[in-house]
């Protein structure tokens, strides 16, 4: 059986659904940082029955609001001392900036560097963001 | 962000309150527009229009002269700083040292919207893309103000290009606002009005829309029918657009059907979607509300300005 130790200080992204660990691994640009980080993929778990995991050490300075909307289910524990201090539950942001681009070809952030693509979520049941600008709706997918 | 400037970039910039006092002044320079002619002396009106345009632009600088101020701006992209690659945030960041307050219109949606987080001074939104064009909203209103003396419990008919009519948008999104409105979308399936805009109406107000494809189904009810051309310029593809363009002719034999007291408006231009002898009908009101289009235009720079109490 593989083992992982824990890390002494840092954050634990754990029950990722299974497949979501490698896209949130790139999407926070883990592969390009200095500190120690790793990904498990396929990991037993009773509740998920696999899930995936991240482990970061030195760091607690992630983008919560881009791991809300990939995986909103997973769960984040900050580790100090080996110990985990505090856990954070993950939410859908209902404000997204910069992270996705607007749908609609018209938008003027298409075209315009000043223009930050921002999105208000819209409460429809489905993950869709209503665009700051325009107003064209753009679903969330990776 | 300059938060405390005020701006007219979308129809909920301003409460329904805010856009009566704009009618209601409007109305009242439409009636003794000589008490108005000094109010804005010394003030200049920034226009930037990146999209041509006749009657926005025009009304906007014939509203602001007759209210003693002055204009400065372009009207051709292709002569003005962006051809060389300028940003929509640096032009306003300078232009808005040499005015008083900016009206913009832009092909990209959204356009003016960027604006107004740069601009110190406000920002008008003279039409962006196929997305709003809220002073012809204002432009329609008083119109129905005028004319039928209240802008509630109306069916109001709106017919053509639903899909890329941003006068069509912007007046959707001010008149759901007003107590018991009935609108009667008549359109194309290729031209009906966006779906998010549409969810967006039904899930936010208390308003009743039906959709059609015959004017003919709906037009005797309707206490204001609502021509709109087809958008040409928003088309990627010039024989849907030769497919569409003629949806919708309406002529004096059509009306016969419509009540005595119904209103036809227009954003103008039109192409053929009106056909010349309906001018003479006494309901058609679309030059009448392109007169109007001054007059609204000079109680909004007055508000926005700040001047309108000093009349």
């Amino acid at each position: 059986m593989l083992k992982v130790t824990g890390i002494q200080k840092g954050i634990v992204i754990d029950h990722i659904a299974k497949g979501n660990g490698i896209k949130i691994f790139e999407k926070l640009n883990l592969a390009k940082v200095n500190y120690p980080v790793v990904l498990l993929i396929n990991v037993s778990s009773q509740k998920l029955g696999q899930k995936d995991i991240i482990k970061i050490q030195d760091n607690v300075d992630i983008d919560f609001t881009m791991l809300g909307l990939i995986d909103p289910k997973a769960t984040v524990n900050i580790i100090e001392d080996e110990k985990i201090v505090s856990k954070m539950s993950l939410e859908i942001p209902k404000e997204v900036t910069g992270l996705f681009q607007c749908k609609n070809p018209r938008c003027v952030t298409s075209v315009d560097d000043y223009a930050v693509p921002k999105f208000t979520r819209v409460e429809n049941g489905k993950i869709q963001y209503r665009c700051n600008y325009c107003e064209e709706l753009t679903e969330y997918k990776l | 962000m300059n938060q405390t400037v005020k701006h007219l970039v979308d129809p909920n910039d301003f409460t329904v309150e805010e856009i009566n006092q704009v009618i209601d002044l409007g109305l009242k320079i439409h009636s003794n527009p000589a008490q108005y002619a000094r109010l804005c002396e010394g003030k200049i009106l920034g226009t930037l229009f990146y999209e041509p345009s006749t009657r926005t632009r025009l009304s906007f600088e014939s509203a602001m002269l007759r209210l003693g101020g002055q204009v400065l701006g372009f009207s051709d992209a292709n002569t003005s700083a962006v051809k060389k690659g300028e940003s929509l945030a640096d032009t306003v960041r300078v232009l808005d040292d040499y005015c008083d307050a900016l009206v913009m219109r832009h092909p990209m949606e959204g356009a003016p919207k960027l604006a107004s987080e740069y601009s110190t001074v406000p920002v008008i939104n003279g039409g962006d893309g196929g997305h709003q064009h809220p002073t012809q909203t204002l432009t329609d209103l008083i119109s129905i103000k005028y004319y039928k003396g209240h802008i509630s419990n109306l069916k109001i008919a709106i017919c053509g290009d639903l899909l890329f009519g941003r006068t069509v948008h912007s007046l959707l999104k001010t008149l759901s606002r007003f107590e018991n409105i009935t609108f009667y979308l008549i359109s194309p399936p290729e031209l009906k009005i966006p779906k998010h805009l549409k969810d967006y109406l039904l899930d936010t107000y208390d308003v009743s829309i039906s959709e059609f494809t015959d004017l003919e189904d709906c037009i005797e009810e309707a206490d204001i029918l609502y021509m709109t051309r087809i958008q040409k310029e928003r088309f990627l593809n010039e024989e849907e657009y030769m497919r569409l363009k003629d949806s919708y002719i309406l002529t004096r034999d059509k009306l016969s059907e419509a009540k005595s007291d119904l209103m036809v408006l227009h954003p103008l231009p039109r192409v053929n979607e009106i056909h010349y002898d309906v001018d003479r009908d006494p309901r058609a009101k679309y030059f009448e509300q392109a007169a109007f289009g001054v007059y609204v235009r000079m109680a909004l720079i007055s508000i926005l300005l700040e001047v309108a109490d000093h009349a």
